[in-house]
């Protein structure tokens, strides 16, 4: 089976951590990565820059947002990774897939740190 | 993490709305700030044992409310308001109270709160301190250590600053969408002063240098208010990319360390990706901006893997821009560094040239004359420019920058 296992805490606290508090959490969690990375079990890992880096596509009617994704009547039922020059090149992306597949919204987050992890075994 | 550190986080987070609601209730600073520690006081009581009330916020402001009622005798004559026993579970009550205070409250309530600490009468040092006081919550200590003077004379300072204010009086009515825009140029510009008040500590771990942080926590509040704010963007993408060079600012002895001579593998990634990202939102947006072109020109610096690969033709088009903006004798010094790596020292002294009356008394002009004269060999002008440097210096690592110059010039001149 392969999971996404999404992350949620509060912002405002975990970006207000010192360096040395931020690096202990990362050195606890890179532990357990290791683990499971070593087992050919964890894919790729990332870590998102805060709500306040990101834009949002509205599909119904190809709005730009700045911030993020606030509704609650959809539910995340996917995401893509991309590498792109900039973020208008990202939200060329983001309409090429409304319009194929109108509805909902696209909620664009700087990626700000990046684990590759084992690769996925052919399915 | 422990009940108590919870909680503090809570607190802290929670603060500058809390106050500014308590604020637009009572129309009084000391009474607001008051109110504000009575409800933090309960909160340590009640949360541990109730549980984190699901909008910390909107708890401290009826609990503040109505202790402060409390506290003037006048509650008999109010509605009675739910004890904080009732109201800290995830109850209705809750719900009713946060639909009342609604966002567009919030947002003008901490608006409010910042722009009376950045009144246009008070000198920029009281407008400091006093937003660190009211908005940070930052004890009278911490800030007289963070401005290197005497709790007394900070006391003084923020108590003359708070009867400024109040005899001013403060402005209650929701802004228009002028008046909002120019609250936040000011509180913007203020937010920055804290920025650079920190910026300019060589300990970037003392009381001082965390004035960084607390700005940036500033600009990250302003900008989940109003997200569509390019200069907002702009300002803290300019924050975090400067205080992502903290670590190599400065050598083990304290010595500042120039730009292009910085160990640039131990500037902060995050910081500077995250910077970008803002960079990148406000672009789009098509408002440029002072806060945009700084944070443009950092970027540039931030962008490049080593000094050598730094974009200096697009740093000077943006120093010109910035000149067209905001016309400063100080920024056409700071295009005249690009200018210098461009086209040579030479035509870097003619940019300057007609800056030396206007720029006489300011050190970063003799300094930086100093290193164009010594770039072209004329030593004994570089030498007379560096002595003026010298004797202008505010720091005395900014002296010891200079004499190190001054140094490699003896030593030319005996080898």
């Amino acid at each position: 089976m392969l999971y996404a296992i999404l992350c949620y805490n509060d912002e405002a606290t975990v970006f207000s951590w010192t360096k040395e508090e931020d690096a202990a959490v990362m050195d606890r969690l890179n532990v357990v990565h290791e683990k499971w990375e070593a087992k050919g079990k964890l894919k790729p890992s990332l870590r998102l820059l805060p709500t306040s880096a990101a834009t949002t596509l509205r599909k119904k009617d190809n709005e730009v947002l700045d911030g993020p994704y606030a509704e609650t009547k959809e539910q995340l039922l996917g995401f893509y990774i991309i590498e792109v020059d900039d973020l208008e090149e990202g939200l060329t992306f983001a309409r090429e897939l409304t319009a194929a597949n109108p509805g909902g919204a696209y909620e664009l987050r700087p990626i700000m740190l990046y684990n590759s992890g084992s690769p996925v075994k052919a399915r | 993490m422990t009940d108590l550190a919870w909680i503090d986080a809570a607190l802290v987070s929670a603060r500058p709305q809390a106050v500014a609601a308590l604020l637009r209730y009572f129309r009084d600073l000391d009474l607001a700030e008051e109110a504000y520690q009575d409800a933090c006081l309960r909160a340590l009581k009640n949360w541990p044992k109730n549980g984190p009330p699901r909008d910390p916020a909107a708890w401290l402001i009826m609990v503040g409310r109505n202790a402060a009622i409390d506290v003037t005798r006048r509650r008999a004559k109010q509605t009675e308001l739910p004890d904080e026993d009732q109201i800290s579970d995830l109850g209705d009550v809750e719900d009713a109270a946060a639909q009342r205070l609604d966002e567009a409250d919030y947002r003008d309530d901490v608006l409010r709160l910042l722009f009376i600490c950045c009144h246009p009468d008070l000198p920029a040092t009281q407008q400091v301190a006093l937003a660190l006081r009211i908005v940070s919550g930052l004890s009278v200590p911490q800030i007289a250590r963070a401005f290197l003077v005497g709790e007394s004379a900070m006391e003084q300072r923020i108590t003359r600053a708070k009867a400024k204010v109040a005899g001013a009086g403060v402005p209650f009515e929701a802004p228009n969408a002028v008046d909002r825009a120019e609250r936040l140029a000011s509180v913007a510009a203020m937010i920055y002063l804290v920025f650079n008040e920190g910026y300019s500590a060589a300990d970037p771990a003392s009381d001082r240098g965390s004035l960084c942080d607390e700005a940036i926590r500033l600009a990250r509040l302003l900008l989940r208010m109003y997200p569509s704010e390019p200069e907002i963007m702009g300002l803290l993408a300019l924050m975090l990319l400067q205080h992502a060079r903290i670590a190599a600012r400065f050598d083990a002895d304290g010595n500042a360390v120039l730009l292009e001579d910085q160990d640039r593998k131990i500037w902060k990634r995050p910081l500077i990706q995250e910077g970008l990202a803002l960079i990148d939102k406000a672009i789009r947006l098509r408002r440029p901006g002072s806060y945009q072109i700084q944070a443009a020109i950092a970027g540039l610096h931030a962008r490049a893997q080593t000094a050598g690969e730094t974009d200096w033709a697009e740093i000077d088009a943006l120093y010109q821009a910035l000149e067209r903006l905001t016309p400063s004798p100080v920024i056409t010094l700071n295009r005249a560094v690009a200018v210098a790596k461009l086209n040579g020292p030479q035509a870097a002294l003619d940019l300057i040239a007609p800056l030396a009356e206007r720029l006489a008394g300011y050190f970063y002009f003799h300094g930086a004359r100093g290193a164009f004269l010594k770039e072209l060999g004329r030593n004994s002008e570089a030498r007379e420019a560096f002595n003026q440097a010298i004797a202008l210096a505010n720091t005395p690592a900014e002296a010891a920058h200079i004499r190190l110059h001054l140094d490699t010039l003896a030593n030319s001149v005996k080898g």
